[in-house]
């Protein structure tokens, strides 16, 4: 297949110490290959800008595979733009038009400051780990391999659980800016598995106060999460965090 | 107490009162709705209906308290939700897209649910607060309903009711927990089936009143 060049006009937000307000600036995109990546397209610009004695625009990225959950924005108002279950380092650009306008924002919550252009602070996604996802276990010398048997059902919805990279698009899309589905996929693919049991009723409770004290929205089960999940998780994490939820608060 | 009132004020908890508060309405107009049917029979079915349900009396009446309870959390619960929701995304997106998780129903709830709590105000004055030893039921629905401003109004009404439940209903069962790749297409099934019915049953009273009698 041989690759095509496109040219796009990009609006991209940019906001640093000069600029606290943050607006959107117009660039050309010329010349890019249709075979780059999201964030390569950026890197192009970039170098762009900087020849032009313009700042180059400020993102997350480490990756650049789909796994690590650093990258992210939202592209003409779609979280990791409109491809389903991409991220926006595995987004291709044979996915725009020729002549196409991309505007390109950061994550929007009050849980999630702009720290520069695109680069939001997702720490508030660590603090809700902190509160309480995560084992005891007694160090020591490493357990032989199956011995705590797991049905393999449950190792399957776990491991589904546990495919959130933590990239924070659901909170993103979320009309109400909720972290709901990242803490339901965190409680869940503890509580699935016997090594999460004893402590899954402390967990429940603090992880979900953990997210409301951090200014996190309240679900009201939109559904727009799952549907921009770059890992495809569904909302009936969701629904388990509520019933581990309901078992540790009211019993 | 105190443990109650912590877990409950959470984002799990207060979406657990909506969905409770919320499932009791649902039966509530689904009763409404059967009993409303015998207007259909007539002035004389209907009116030995609403003397049936009168011989009811102090039940009915625990259970008008127990609407007004729902009502009071919903609404409050609501209204909460409603702003700490706005407040969890101060600056806004310049272009915002839906990825398909939404309806109409969830998008609207909160503005659904605002009109709907006007419309029962003014339906309680209509056909609740009216002196009936002056008029039956019937009669009131008969007058009210002749004003053709009034049946415009009832049938914008219900179809927000419809609206509201279209999300509503699987919602509930979403927020206590009852999400199952099984269950759920059934559940979203019946939640569009039931607030159709809705719709097409209250909406049909005044146009046959207007229609017919
Ligand atoms: S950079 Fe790692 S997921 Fe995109």
């Amino acid at each position: 297949m041989s690759s095509k060049t496109i040219n796009l006009t990009l609006k991209v937000w940019r906001q640093n110490r000069k600029n606290p307000a943050g607006d959107l600036e117009t660039y050309q995109a010329n010349d890019i290959s249709t075979d780059m990546s999201f964030l390569e397209m950026i890197d192009v610009v970039n170098e762009q800008l900087t020849e032009q004695g313009i700042e180059p625009i400020a993102f997350d990225h480490d990756c650049r595979e789909g796994i690590c959950g650093m990258c992210g924005a939202v592209v003409n108002g779609r979280a990791h733009g409109h491809m389903p279950e991409t991220t926006l380092c595995q987004l291709h650009m044979r996915h725009f038009k020729d002549g196409n306008t991309i505007v390109i924002e950061p994550w929007r919550a009050t849980a999630f400051p702009v720290v520069k252009d695109l680069v939001v602070d997702r720490g508030a996604l660590d603090k809700i780990i902190q509160a309480g996802g995560y084992i005891s276990v007694n160090a020591g010398g490493a357990q032989d391999g199956n011995t705590i048997p797991v049905p393999k059902e449950n190792a399957e919805k776990a491991f589904n659980a546990a495919a959130c990279i933590g990239c924070g698009a659901c909170v993103a899309a979320c009309p109400n800016a909720s972290a709901m589905l990242f803490t339901g996929a965190k409680i869940s693919h503890l509580a699935l598995l016997p090594q999460g049991k004893p402590g899954a009723k402390r967990r429940a409770l603090s992880m979900v106060r953990a997210m409301d004290e951090l200014g996190f929205g309240n679900c009201s089960n939109e559904a727009e999460c799952e549907a921009e999940c770059p890992k495809g998780i569904s909302i009936t994490e969701i629904a388990r965090m509520n019933r581990e939820f309901i078992k540790a608060a009211f019993s | 107490m105190n443990w109650f009132i912590e877990n409950i004020s959470t984002a799990i908890g207060k979406k657990l009162l909506m969905a409770v508060t919320g499932l009791g309405f649902v039966g509530f107009i689904f009763v409404h709705l059967v009993g409303n049917l015998n207007f259909y029979f007539g002035k004389e079915v209907f009116l030995k209906y609403v003397e049936t349900l009168h011989k009811l009396d102090p039940l009915i009446f625990v259970a008008e308290l127990v609407l007004l309870g729902l009502a009071v959390i919903h609404v409050s619960t609501g209204t909460l939700l409603f702003f700490q929701n706005l407040r969890a995304r101060k600056t806004r997106y310049a272009v915002n897209k839906s990825a398909g998780g939404r309806t109409i129903g969830s998008r609207t709830m909160p503005y659904t649910g605002f009109f709907i709590l006007l419309f029962v105000i003014l339906h309680l004055f209509q056909f609740h607060f009216i002196d009936r030893s002056q008029m039956t039921p019937y009669d009131a629905a008969v007058n009210t309903f002749g004003n053709i401003g009034f049946a415009l109004v009832y049938i914008v009404a219900v179809i927000l009711v419809a609206l509201h439940i279209r999300h509503g209903f699987w919602s509930l069962f979403q927020s206590l927990g009852l999400n199952h790749e099984k269950y759920m297409p059934l559940i979203q099934t019946v939640g569009i089936i039931f607030a159709v019915a809705i719709a097409v049953g209250f909406a049909f009273v005044p146009i046959y009143i207007r229609a017919v009698i």
